[in-house]
């Protein structure tokens, strides 16, 4: 059997889809997913609270995935596309969880496992303290990324990140991860 | 000092740095996936405005959302701000935050406690 992304976000419990895509990620479909999901919310009359919550989450997940996934492993036969991932947004009895996929070099495997971890053992008030540690210290890269991402996903959602690294090759991994945004 | 004017669109605030009035209003939505490019005139702009600033500078943030790219930038406003303020000059922060968006009241809290420099949150009450 190939390698499928989607093999990876299958043992999921399936809740209903709110948007799916797959493909190649840039700036249009960044903006084509926000647009989306916005109106879906609004139209379903979700609690502003609520509503804007998880449009923050979506914002820092596709901002994730836009800027630190990796080429696509030459292997991986999708055709001409430089930035392959998948976004699921769904929603079950919890709440709306979205799940970003994409591939990543091994090399950064660890570091990123690390970064991860320590999120998820860190209660509320530390990861609001090391929130700010970052924002006020990290050096920023010349597009102003500065580390928060994951930090602000976890900080708004109050859950753990749920995640999973899946080998492809020497080189590359499948890496996905998911936020559980819960229903007030 | 020419004033800086940029019309919001759904993904960059509107901003008005006025250097007359002494009144900056950033609002709207700040999310590009590039904000040093969006931010970068701005504190260009506040580095030369530093060297001879008004008695009082005001300054008014209303965003709906922003990302964490942004929030550093906005950072990098608030420390110009700051240095102002440390030069004896009057600098007053106006946070705005819709009424329940707890979220956007902890972002401003969180510039409070690292910026010396007056803030004061409102609530904007629908």
């Amino acid at each position: 059997m190939s390698f499928d992304l989607d093999n990876l976000i299958s043992d999921h419990n399936p809740g209903d889809a709110i948007f799916y895509f797959k493909g190649n990620i840039d700036s249009d479909i960044i903006n084509n997913v926000l647009d989306s999901v916005e109106f879906k919310l609004i139209t379903i009359n979700e609690h502003p609270r609520l509503r804007k919550k998880v449009y923050n989450v979506l914002v820092e997940s596709l901002q994730n995935l836009y800027h630190h996934a990796d080429h696509v492993p030459v292997g991986f036969k999708v055709g001409n596309q430089e930035k392959y991932g998948i976004i699921l947004m769904d929603k079950n009895i919890e709440g709306y969880r979205i799940t970003t996929c994409n591939f990543i070099s091994n090399f950064r495997v660890n570091e990123l496992e690390s970064k991860i971890d320590r999120i998820n053992k860190s209660s509320v008030e530390e990861i609001k303290e090391l929130y700010k540690d970052v924002l006020n210290h990290q050096e920023v890269t010349d597009k102003g990324l500065g580390g928060l991402g994951l930090i602000d996903i976890a900080r708004k959602t109050g859950n753990k990140l749920d995640y999973k690294f899946t080998r492809f090759d020497d080189a590359y991994s499948a890496f996905c991860l998911s936020a559980l945004i819960n229903e007030e | 000092m020419e004033p800086i004017i940029i019309e919001g669109t759904s993904k960059t605030p509107s901003i008005r740095f006025d250097s007359k009035e002494g009144v900056f209003e950033i609002k709207g939505r700040s999310i590009p996936e590039n904000s040093v490019e969006f931010y970068k005139p701005l504190n260009e702009w506040l580095d030369v405005y530093m060297q001879s600033p008004l008695e009082k500078t005001s300054v008014n943030i209303r965003l709906e959302y922003f990302n964490t790219s942004s929030s550093k930038c906005i950072l990098d406003v608030f420390k110009r701000l700051e240095s102002i303020h440390r030069s004896k000059h009057d600098v007053e922060i106006n946070w705005f935050y819709e009424e329940d968006d707890e979220d956007m009241l902890e972002a401003g809290e969180d510039y409070d406690s690292i910026i010396k420099v007056p803030f004061k949150m409102i609530e904007i009450v629908e």
